[in-house]
């Protein structure tokens, strides 16, 4: 039957199609039903786009202070649209590839909107396709807009990354709600193309799930950056015009008016789990909107799984892709590793970068856990001083009887990179002495990390 | 280059090895791990294994030559590659690298802890945090599950909540293996004093008679076949579980109290006696106890015994009972501080209120180190020994 496949996946984005391209290696054959472009939310209007932006941003700032490494390049003067174009043709490079690794597995591409029917049935169209295996529910999620004061995304003066990353030229002022990883980035983005930017976030500080330390540390280089961060904030009203908005903001007791231009959405993300069929199957969801799943990520109706985003938090790519070959190995009759969901790296790719993994501090202090915080700031780390990025700092938070990494923390440069040294110490459970005894290249930031290993140990060497 | 084959130190006091007999000849392909030779040490015939893969190309030490440790025996090379010359080879110093891959214990009297590490304990697949929580509470890894990659021991099978159940015979203890107590004064001068008095062990010994009978109906009411030398290691076990001061090593400057049972048993063997040991005797069932009991004096008596399986005990039994011996004493085997002596089971007439009965009656005798049990502290632990052997259902409480 040519409908019938071992496995469909509804959803080609880092969860789908890895769990396609995994299905594919392990034998089985595979249909991904997208409606969209491969790649999902990540390559298209995420993840991808926004690192070339910020990439652009990252140029400009550095142009900027060009002139104390010897470098003049007269003014500096930005283009968005030009910007945005090459994050675009960044993207369609990514998914492009995605085709071909899809090619190259041999995994059948249905293009269109699926919806799940009992029996392990995927509706596609007038086409129906069935799976002899399992059904894979990768359907993702969304930007959402906070209607209940009046903002909802109307995609011109209250906008949502999905329009910002496809604007031709910046507005002159621009509001954030939001200061997680997405409300961060941009606004480092358009800070650094010249917008007045306002960040403002509901909890006591801005990237709320890091540690507090890396909040501080960013807040102090927004500021000094002229970003306006307001944290601890509450919309109180919307008005949004034609090509203006003003927001009434309490922060501290004190109210705030703010005038801008647009305002952009950026707290919080919507799954994509109404009109797939959820319910003609059965398949349950739990309180917090993410459809249930066991261990296995089977979800409540057997013979269909779910993974990514829908699947429950952290909603990161990575976190997705692992999933998809989890659910690809058992359905392959292995028995994978099980993924520990409390080791996946978190980052930021703000200026300077923020990077994390594990608990923070005050967790570990509400888990009463008796631990040490080892620390060592880039200023005191040749490489940084010698690219002038001595913002931040790494921090490793060791418990205090047997050396286990319960966290680490990272503020600066290549955080991002930096970040898995840790990682894989953590996932094989080395200790601080592992990660200090394996010897680090000099200079590099990297050996920051075994400064704040050592650190934890009451060892430093360099400060 | 060719690989140097040394003899090496099979066992913690071996000093010289006879080479008994090549299992490899010249010519033949080996690869690492294989053996190559047994070799009689001190204590048992051991295997000499391959450390390096090639072709077994020289042979210098013809069968039944005694060789000292370090020594190079052959060589493990190329087809046709050449070795140096003779003369090179008597006194070749060994190298670190490919002598000995046993982190051996000095070669002391002293018998090894048994938590020392042994080769194979140390080819435990554990992670970094796995291996330091394992230090710290005396889990040894060697026992448990690994539930990681391959197998690995990971923190979680340390956790005490769900350790994958092992295969038998399985001793977790959740304690260390045992505590050092320094000595003090009072201890130091009775060390001193006794010793002073008779040999470097001030030895005194115990006697008591057992009624057997009830443990002899016991044994002939179950359906597995269980010796009395069995009930009685189980006992002495059990006993010293409620007595840790007759459970302990004397080591000088302290005692070491242990918390595991590990039962020394004397085996007559050719040309004297060795005593391999029951490790963790007292949470071994009886049937366990027999089996390994069996096989220890079996490989005992071949020679086979591997380092790790006679030493470390924390306290021995000999029994001589099956020779009709009624009574004896014996030495104690240090650093241990006790043995106990088991005689052989008699049909006595007994007094039984006013009437006078036959009943099957067994001697035991206990030496003691003066310097670390006491008499009343030896007499406790013997009662409670003779209670458990008299009523087997108090070895339960």
């Amino acid at each position: 039957m040519a409908n019938q496949f071992d496995v469909l996946i509804l959803g080609g984005g880092p969860a789908g199609y890895v769990a396609a391209i995994r299905a594919a290696q392990l034998g089985m054959t595979v249909a991904v039903v997208e409606r969209e472009k491969l790649g999902g939310v990540c390559v298209n209007i995420g993840c991808i786009p926004t690192k070339a932006l910020l990439h652009s941003a990252y140029i400009a700032s550095l142009l900027k202070e060009s002139k104390d490494f010897g470098v003049e390049v007269g003014s500096v003067k930005t283009d968005y649209g030009v910007a945005m174009k090459r994050s675009r043709r960044v993207s369609d490079q990514n998914s492009k590839g995605v085709e071909f690794l899809m090619k190259k597995h041999k995994v059948t591409v249905v293009k269109g909107s699926g919806v799940l029917q009992p029996g392990k049935k995927v509706k596609v169209g007038g086409d129906v396709y069935e799976a002899k295996k399992a059904v894979i529910i990768a359907t993702g999620s969304r930007v959402k807009g906070i209607p209940q004061i009046g903002l909802e995304i109307n995609k011109t003066t209250v906008i949502s990354s999905d329009e910002a990353l496809l604007m031709e030229k910046v507005p002159a002022s621009l509001a954030i709600v939001g200061a997680g990883a997405v409300g961060m980035e941009f606004a480092d983005i358009f800070n650094a193309f010249g917008v007045k930017v306002t960040l403002i976030e509901a909890l006591p500080r801005i990237l709320p799930l890091e540690d507090a330390e890396a909040s501080d540390a960013l807040a102090k280089s927004y500021k000094k950056r002229g970003i306006e961060v307001i944290a601890g904030a509450k919309v109180t009203k919307a008005t949004v015009g034609k090509d203006k908005v003003s927001l009434d903001v309490e922060a501290g007791g004190e109210k705030k008016a703010v005038a801008v231009e647009a305002v952009l959405m950026a707290a919080g993300r919507a799954v994509n789990t109404e009109n797939v069929g959820l319910a003609e199957c059965g398949i349950q969801i739990t309180d917090r909107g993410f459809i249930k799943v066991d261990k296995n990520l089977q979800t409540t109706t057997p013979g269909y799984y779910a993974i990514g985003d829908v699947a429950g938090p952290p909603m990161l790519a990575h976190k997705g892709s692992r999933e998809g070959m989890f659910v690809a190995e058992v359905l392959a009759g292995q028995k994978p590793h099980a993924i520990k969901y409390d080791n996946v790296p978190s980052v930021t790719y703000c200026h300077p970068e923020v990077a994390s993994i594990g608990l923070s501090e005050d967790q570990c202090k509400e888990r009463k856990i008796d631990y040490v915080a080892g620390r060592f700031p880039f200023s005191a780390n040749g490489r940084a001083r010698g690219t002038g990025e001595t913002e931040g700092f790494v921090k490793i938070l060791r418990d205090k009887k047997y050396g286990e990494i319960l966290g680490a923390h990272i503020v600066g440069g290549h955080a991002s990179e930096i970040i898995h040294e840790l990682a894989v110490a953590r996932e094989n459970e080395y200790t601080v002495e592992e990660v200090e005894l394996a010897i680090h290249a000099h200079p590099t930031m990297s050996e920051a990390v075994a400064e704040a290993a050592l650190d934890s140990l009451g060892r430093v060497l360099h400060i | 280059m060719a690989t140097k084959v040394h003899m090496e130190a099979l066992s913690p006091t071996m000093e010289e090895g006879r080479l008994v007999k090549w299992t490899k000849q010249e010519g033949e392909a080996v690869k690492t791990g294989d053996t190559l030779a047994e070799v009689e040490t001190d204590k048992a015939v051991m295997e000499l294994v391959a450390r390096a893969d090639g072709q077994l190309i020289k042979v210098l030490v013809p069968e039944g030559s005694t060789v000292p440790v370090g020594n190079v025996v052959a060589y493990i090379g190329a087809p046709g590659e050449k070795v140096p010359e003779a003369g090179a080879v008597a006194p070749a110093a060994p190298t670190p690298s490919a002598v000995s891959p046993q982190p051996l214990v000095a070669p002391t009297p002293a018998a090894p802890a048994p938590t020392a590490v042994t080769t194979d304990a140390a080819r435990v697949k554990a992670s970094p945090l796995a291996k330091r929580i394992a230090k710290d509470t005396g889990v040894d890894l060697a026992r448990l599950q690994g539930s990681g990659p391959g197998g690995r021991v990971i923190k979680r099978d340390l956790e005490g909540s769900s350790p994958a159940a092992p295969s038998a015979p399985v001793v977790v203890r959740s304690g260390a293996a045992y505590e050092d107590v320094p000595l003090t004064q009072i201890r130091k001068t009775i060390a001193k004093r006794l010793a002073a008095s008779i040999g470097p062990i001030p030895h005194f010994f115990l006697t008591t008679e057992v009624d057997m009978e009830r443990a002899a109906e016991a044994r002939s009411a179950l359906e597995v076949k269980v010796s009395f030398n069995d009930i009685v290691i189980k006992a002495v076990a059990l006993a010293l579980t409620k007595h840790r001061a007759c459970n302990a090593w004397f080591q000088e400057d302290h005692i070491r109290y242990w918390n595991e049972v590990h039962i020394g048993m004397a085996v007559a063997v050719e040309d004297g006696l060795i005593t391999p040991v029951i490790r963790d005797a007292d949470r071994k069932t009886l049937v366990q106890i027999g089996a390994e009991s069996r096989e220890l004096a079996e490989r005992a008596r071949n020679r086979r015994l591997k380092p790790e399986q006679y030493t470390g005990a924390s306290f021995s039994v000999s029994n001589l009972g099956m020779f009709d011996i009624d009574q004896f004493t014996a030495v104690i085997n240090p650093p241990e501080a006790g043995i106990i002596a088991v005689g052989s089971i008699v049909p006595k007439p007994v007094a039984e209120g006013d009437k006078v009965v036959v009943r099957r009656r067994l001697r035991l005798t206990m030496s003691c180190d003066h310097r670390v049990i006491d008499g009343a502290t030896g007499a406790q632990f013997l009662k409670t020994l003779k209670q458990m052997l008299e009523n087997p259902l108090a070895m339960l409480l």
